[in-house]
């Protein structure tokens, strides 16, 4: 595993990353490219620098967690995982076939180091907190990070846990919400809006820092400045590109759920070479 | 007759899209029809609905839970309401909505679960709805129907729309072979016997009743005469059918696309258990599946033509 501060660095394993994501998506004619491409550089930078933890010993009980609420964007995080050598590589390809470990939803029966089977959204930040909470339990100096989709976040249980959050000044949670600005359907404005959300997180009592999300200088310091915040959680809104990366894929929510052709994917890969 | 000649089994469109067109229909029919859904319009054909009356479509953004209730409420204020999602979504983040503001108030909402069993293929088991028949019959007062085809689950939305009281109607993502000429009726508490025979009823819905008619094709080659029975409304059940089959018969196959522990099989037995008993096997899921293509994991998981025509097998030797 790369573990690396330098942002240079965590932007060529990006890459890399990324053109696992279209490789992965294209060989199983479906998947979800916008929203893995969108949190790229938010999942490097946790995996290769941030957080503490072992694909060795992938239970070590002190390890930093990561969960990704948004699991349909799972090809970011089994080709970071396996990039960090928790799985094979030369696998990604049979993602969403029949036996793959590579499920169409990150699911821990599959993978076991994966921290939580989601799929279903709105419910990894509370698994999380429960994680965080354990962690505060156990006087661990374990940490958690949940990464959400902001169409995620119109489920009402994402703002039973924000309150919960900040009730039990859980402070050793990140929640990182992938701002994209569009969902399934369209976009998040037209089909139920969710600003001003940096307000809202902070008057859920949550310390809330605005990012580019795709600026990996400014998602380290962010990291670092929710590790010195005490007494409340931190919600790190990162504003973020859906299919950020290949040009015909940015902004346009056709790519939310929709698999490359091959000769879409030549082209994208042509884009991240 | 030869069964093989009676059924084409011709790919239509998918149920969801046939429910997506039936909403058309009503919405043209009856200016009272009112349609959320949850970001999913384009998945559950909803979209088709939008298109023609924005001003009488609900967007609610991924909050499945309040659009239940926001659904009930507009019931409750005497719209033809209709919500839709993922069937593993609205019924299983809605239950608690569906329970206290449509079952127990016998509040007509109409609920439409698409995406359902584990034909959704490459998504896997958190997309998977293989539990939402029961939840849905565990809610007195609802009446539920699963239909095979593109032509009952036109007629079905009709229906859902025509009842008094709560519906929930299970849709399906990949595409149905056509079992149904159009004009065919369906109703409250029917059923449809598609084939005759008295060796063994085979009782089915959604879509392993083409997988059942291919099976007594199978099973007519060897001898053996299957009927086959299309029970798409799952509650209230038919149990004249049951009886009829249990008497005849004396042996019945239950194949659903669904958790056997707690689905159609289960009703059935109990019917059979009450009147006329008799040798039973049951076809249907008895954990989380896993990605894959559709007909991959309908493979793997047992719910083809073969695994009826094995349990059918089995059944046979058992029977007195
Ligand atoms: C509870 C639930 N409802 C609906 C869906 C279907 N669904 C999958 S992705 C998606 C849109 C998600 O949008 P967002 O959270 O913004 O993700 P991103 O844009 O980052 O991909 C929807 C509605 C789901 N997976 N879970």
């Amino acid at each position: 595993m790369t573990k690396t501060s330098n942002p240079a660095e965590l932007a060529v394993i990006a890459k890399t990353v990324r053109r696992h994501i279209i490789e992965m998506i294209t060989a199983a004619k479906s998947g979800h490219p916008g929203g893995s491409l969108s949190a790229t550089e938010i999942v490097v930078t946790l995996f290769n620098d941030i957080m503490k933890h072992d694909p060795s010993n992938p239970k070590w009980a002190d390890r930093d967690r990561f969960i990704l609420g948004k699991g349909h964007a799972c090809p970011v995080l089994y080709s970071v995982m396996a990039e960090c050598g928790y799985t094979p590589v030369d696998k990604l390809n049979t993602f969403r076939a029949l036996g793959s470990i590579y499920q169409g939803h990150p699911d821990v029966r599959f993978i076991p180091a994966l921290e939580a089977s989601t799929g279903s959204l709105g419910q990894g930040l509370s698994v999380g907190l429960g994680m965080a909470l354990a962690a505060k339990f156990n006087g661990s100096p374990s940490r958690t990070f949940v990464v959400l989709g902001d169409g995620e976040i119109q489920e009402g249980q994402i703002w039973e846990a924000a309150m919960f959050g900040a009730a039990r000044k859980i402070d050793n949670i990140v929640c990182i919400v992938d701002n994209n600005r569009i969902q399934l359907d369209g976009f998040v404005k037209d089909i139920m809006p969710l600003e001003p959300l940096a307000d809202k997180w902070r008057s859920f009592g949550w310390h809330t820092i605005e990012v580019d999300g795709h600026d990996i200088a400014a998602l380290q310091a962010a990291f670092h400045e929710a590790e010195a915040t005490k007494g409340m959680p931190t919600c790190v809104l990162a504003h973020t590109v859906k299919g950020k990366g290949v040009s015909f894929m940015e902004n346009n929510p056709k790519w939310h759920g929709s698999a490359p052709s091959k000769e879409e994917c030549a082209l994208a890969l042509q884009e991240l070479a | 007759m030869s069964v093989s000649t009676k059924y084409e089994l011709k790919l239509g469109v998918a149920t969801r899209e046939a429910f997506g067109k039936a909403l058309v229909e009503l919405g043209q029919k009856d200016p009272n029809v009112v349609v959320c859904d949850a970001d999913l319009s384009k998945s559950t054909y909803t979209n088709f609905f939008e298109k023609e009356f924005p001003e009488r479509f609900v967007e609610c953004g991924i909050a499945e839970a309040n659009m239940v209730a926001i659904g009930a409420g507009l019931a409750a204020a005497g719209k033809t309401a209709f919500v839709a999602s993922f069937s593993a979504f609205v019924i299983n983040k809605g239950f608690e909505q569906l329970r206290v503001t449509a079952a127990y108030p016998n509040v007509p909402l109409k609920v439409v679960g698409t995406h359902s069993g584990i034909s959704i293929g490459e998504d896997g088991p958190s997309q998977m709805s293989i539990e939402d028949l029961s939840l849905a019959c565990n809610l007195p007062g609802f009446t539920v129907l699963a239909p095979a085809d593109e032509v009952s689950m036109k007629a079905c939305i009709h229906l859902a729309a025509e009842i008094h009281g709560p519906v929930f109607v299970r849709a399906g993502r990949s595409k149905a072979a056509i079992v149904y000429t159009p004009g065919t009726e369906f109703h409250s508490g029917g059923s449809h016997q598609l084939l005759d025979g008295n060796d063994v009823a085979i009782f089915a819905n959604g879509l392993l009743v083409a997988e059942a008619i291919r099976a007594a094709e199978a099973l007519d080659a060897e001898g053996i005469s299957a009927r086959v029975i299309d029970i798409y409304c799952v509650k209230p059940i038919d149990r004249d059918a049951i009886v009829r089959a249990s008497t005849e018969c004396r042996a019945i196959v239950v194949a659903e696309e669904h958790l056997k522990d707690t689905g159609i099989g289960s009703r059935v037995a109990q019917v059979c258990a009450e009147t006329t008993p008799c040798v039973m096997e049951f076809v249907g899921l008895t954990t989380y599946a896993e990605s894959g293509t559709p007909e991959a994991v309908l493979e793997h998981y047992g719910l083809m033509a073969k695994d009826i025509v094995a349990a059918v097998k089995n059944v046979l030797a058992r029977k007195k």
